[in-house]
């Protein structure tokens, strides 16, 4: 074993103190804590969806409507050549 | 649907109160490590491990695999990290006098064992500076507290 393990080792001795006991509330806390985030990941997916159907249903009405793949009927008449 | 979820929801409580249980003194013994906080007085250490295993119990569902105590390690370390910029070393606890970074790379090296590389890679830092960082605390350490070494040794024959 090198010096550098050596040494390595005693600091490890040092930090490996007998473990504090957990309180129950904090697994209690976390859980809590944790199923909040789940519901507000799933409130903003929702929502996502959401918004991504009343554009896509938008855009079709609008499309619909205006059909802008029409082409606009000319308004003026072509020259007069040949008179 | 509804009572898939409800049970996949107790579930996932189950598991996670099990692996609480299981390894819930380890981890707070290494948050307390980083805050440097004394026996009794873990509010820091409680408050950052309560917020990593809330990450954990949200993914849960996600982990495919992957070893919840690394994960809610990896939080840890992160919400750590990400805090370590504005915040004066702590004086007290085995680490006292540390740097924040030091002590966290003490413990992710020492404590938990995880490799330089990867510690290196979770912290942004080039490997290299990860084993300066890490041989001159370990120098800071041994300088430090020869009394609080010996006293360990006296404990533990």
């Amino acid at each position: 074993m090198s010096v550098h393990d050596r040494k390595e080792d005693e600091v490890r001795r040092m930090l490996d103190t007998p473990h504090p006991v957990v309180r129950p509330e904090l697994a209690v806390r976390a859980a809590e804590r944790g199923r909040r985030l789940l519901r507000r990941r799933q409130v903003l997916r929702r929502l996502g969806w959401v918004l991504l159907v009343v554009a896509v249903v938008a855009f079709c009405v609008w499309a619909a409507l205006v059909q802008p793949w029409v082409a606009p009927p000319s308004d003026t008449a072509p020259p007069l050549e040949g008179w | 649907m509804g009572e898939r979820q409800a049970a996949r929801e107790r579930r996932r409580a189950r598991e996670f109160e099990a692996f609480v249980g299981g390894a819930g003194g380890r981890l707070l013994h290494a948050a307390a490590l980083l805050t440097g906080e004394e026996a009794p007085h873990r509010e820091a250490a409680e408050r950052l491990l309560t917020a990593a295993l809330a990450r954990t119990y949200a993914a849960w569902d996600q982990l495919r695999g992957e070893d919840p105590y690394d994960r809610t390690r990896q939080e840890l370390t992160a919400r750590f990290a990400h805090a370590a910029w504005h915040r004066r070393p702590a004086r007290t606890g085995v680490l006292g006098g540390l740097s924040r970074q030091e002590r966290l790379i003490l413990v992710l090296r020492l404590y938990e064992g995880v490799a330089d590389e990867q510690i290196a890679a979770q912290l942004g830092l080039p490997v290299e500076r990860v084993r300066a960082l890490c041989t001159r605390a370990v120098a800071a350490m041994r300088s430090n507290a020869p009394a609080a070494g010996r006293r360990a040794e006296m404990a533990a024959p």
